[in-house]
């Protein structure tokens, strides 16, 4: 399950995945709509692993 | 004083909420007491709130105290002078939580089982080497004085949009902010933080609603900045020049992975009240992330708004005072002034609770009392806090900015020693330290070599490549460590003590 954790540097550190500004959302150009989809997405993926680490009784 | 210029009915707002922080501060000492808090009490109480903070308080003390007033400042001062460049907070303050969530509730457990306070207290712990142990304070202390001193140059920006001139207002805000930490201790800012984080919450959340109702939408925002960058030329834009896409990844990834050593972000780890509080902060805090965001656009919006400022760092405050009636624009000043405080009362904190359990205890008296302790700490926060008034109103800015981007690249030349023990017992302390102290001369070397930069660019072959300098440092201080390790071997040295 704490793969799932890498997911974020993957999307995130790899810049040139969404370097550009097309397709725009909202007026946004898509470098910055989604760099901020990856912060609720980031959470659900830590809450996720949380969730799966306390029902296994992980430490 | 010169008053002609003086924004009253945003100034009254300021003074209304700095005094409501003020009461809250001195009382914040009965707060959360129990039984323990009576006559003093110990380091275990001052420094670290008694350990009893759950995941709300957490959160709002974490929030306030790694998301500070000078970023808020600082990142769309940037955002405004560079662009997409400038926005690496963004996802650096992404992956610090998986990084936060995977090693912070093991640190705090191997805190929590032995009464540790600090880092360092762990590194001596687990390796039971004085000179490790001093190098992690070290670094530590080091690393978080040009900090604080920047909080100070987030809050002298806003009080000189408020029309005020002289030190004085930022002394005497300093000053007072020093003497509640010193008799409340870390559940001043804890209690404070709540008051701040709300403030900036609701500051942001109309600015980033209605300032661009103003301005014509976010499509507009963006064409305008888009514009004025095609103007400007260079290294700017709205999306990363080729050769930004290295330097933007490395300074994400490697300010992720110092974040959480420096002493600040540490005590609010050590202060809560369990493991689980720091893991659903891990999945809670991120809120904060989509804040910074929001707040680094801010730099965008003032292209749209036609602002034209004397320094970047006047964005945020120009835009306010363009923008909004002046009531607005002092309750957000007092909301960044306020923002100041809470990092800057945490950090004198860490940096007290540092000095006091790894040099005083250590080196001064091996014999101190619990309640010596938090005596001997009390004192160091405020001569850390007049260290750095003194410094900001009596040396350059800049020399504060160079030495927080060193500090950056220096704290993180302690990940190794505080975290790699957590998960498995291979290096001992000689390699740590060796590769500690590589690290560290690598690191300012490059730095220095290029002008205090936090990148510089390697030339291999006919490619060139440009990374965050920390980073390099660390991958030197991790070669280094392991080469000394094997040099040595695992079984002559030391075995590290129990967990």
């Amino acid at each position: 399950m704490r793969i799932l954790l890498l997911l974020p540097f993957i999307g995130l550190l790899l810049t040139p995945l969404y370097n550009m500004e097309d397709p725009k959302l909202f007026g946004f150009p898509f470098f910055y709509w989604y760099q901020f989809a990856w912060v609720p997405l980031t959470s659900l993926l830590i809450w996720i692993v949380y969730k799966h680490e306390q029902k296994n009784g992980e430490e | 004083m010169d008053t002609s210029h003086i924004n009253w009915t945003a100034l009254s707002v300021f003074i209304f909420f700095f005094v409501l922080v003020t009461v809250m501060g001195f009382w914040a000492s009965r707060w959360q007491g129990g039984g323990t808090n009576k006559g003093g009490g110990d380091l275990h109480e001052w420094g670290l709130g008694g350990r009893s903070f759950g995941t709300w308080i957490t959160w709002f003390l974490v929030g306030g105290d790694f998301y500070t007033a000078y970023t808020v400042i600082a990142v769309p001062a940037l955002v405004y002078a560079v662009g997409a460049y400038g926005f690496f907070a963004l996802p650096y303050t992404i992956v610090v939580y998986p990084i936060v969530f995977m090693i912070m509730p093991k640190l705090w457990k191997a805190s929590h089982a032995a009464g540790h306070v600090t880092a360092a207290d762990v590194v001596y712990g687990r390796y039971g080497s004085r000179s490790l142990e001093f190098a992690v304070a070290l670094t530590g202390v080091v690393a978080t004085m040009p900090y604080i001193a920047l909080q100070l140059v987030g809050m002298e920006v806003v009080i000189k949009a408020l029309g005020l001139t002289g030190e004085l207002p930022l002394a005497a805000a300093f000053i007072v902010l020093a003497l509640y930490t010193y008799s409340a201790g870390l559940r001043a800012p804890a209690l404070i933080a709540f008051v701040k984080d709300l403030m900036i919450y609701i500051v942001v959340l109309v600015a980033v609603v209605l300032v661009p109702m103003k301005l014509g939408g976010y499509s507009a925002v963006f064409s305008a900045a888009g514009d004025a960058f095609a103007a400007k030329g260079g290294n700017t834009g709205l999306t990363l020049k080729p050769a930004q896409l290295l330097p933007y990844a490395s300074l994400a990834l490697g300010s992720a992975l110092a974040a959480f050593m420096y002493p600040h972000t540490l005590t609010g780890i050590f202060a809560a009240k369990s493991a689980d509080t720091i893991r659903k902060n891990a999945v809670f805090l991120p809120a904060y992330t989509i804040l910074l965001g929001l707040i680094a656009l801010l730099g965008f919006m003032a292209y749209a708004a036609h602002l034209k400022v004397a320094t970047n760092n006047d964005v945020v405050p120009a835009l306010f005072n363009a923008l909004f009636p002046s009531w607005f624009a002092g309750f957000a000043f007092s909301a960044i002034a306020i923002g100041a405080l809470v990092p800057a009362a945490v950090m004198s904190i860490g940096a007290a609770n540092l000095f006091t359990r790894n040099f005083w205890k250590p080196y001064v008296n091996s014999n101190v009392t619990p309640e010596g302790e938090a005596k001997v700490a009390k004192m160091v926060s405020l001569v850390v806090k007049v260290g750095a008034l003194v410094f900001i109103l009596f040396l350059p800015t800049k020399f504060a900015l160079d030495l927080q981007l060193l500090g950056g690249v220096w704290i993180l030349q302690t990940f190794p020693a505080v975290v790699f023990g957590l998960f498995f017992n291979w290096y001992r302390a000689p390699g740590l330290l060796a590769g500690w102290a590589a690290g560290l001369i690598s690191g300012s070397w490059l730095a220095l070599a290029d002008g205090i930069k936090p990148v510089h660019t390697y030339i291999i072959g006919d490619s060139s490549y440009t990374l965050y300098t920390g980073l390099v440092a660390l991958a030197v201080n991790i070669v280094i460590a392991t080469i000394v390790q094997l040099a040595t071997g695992v079984k002559s040295s030391e075995p590290a003590k129990a967990r």
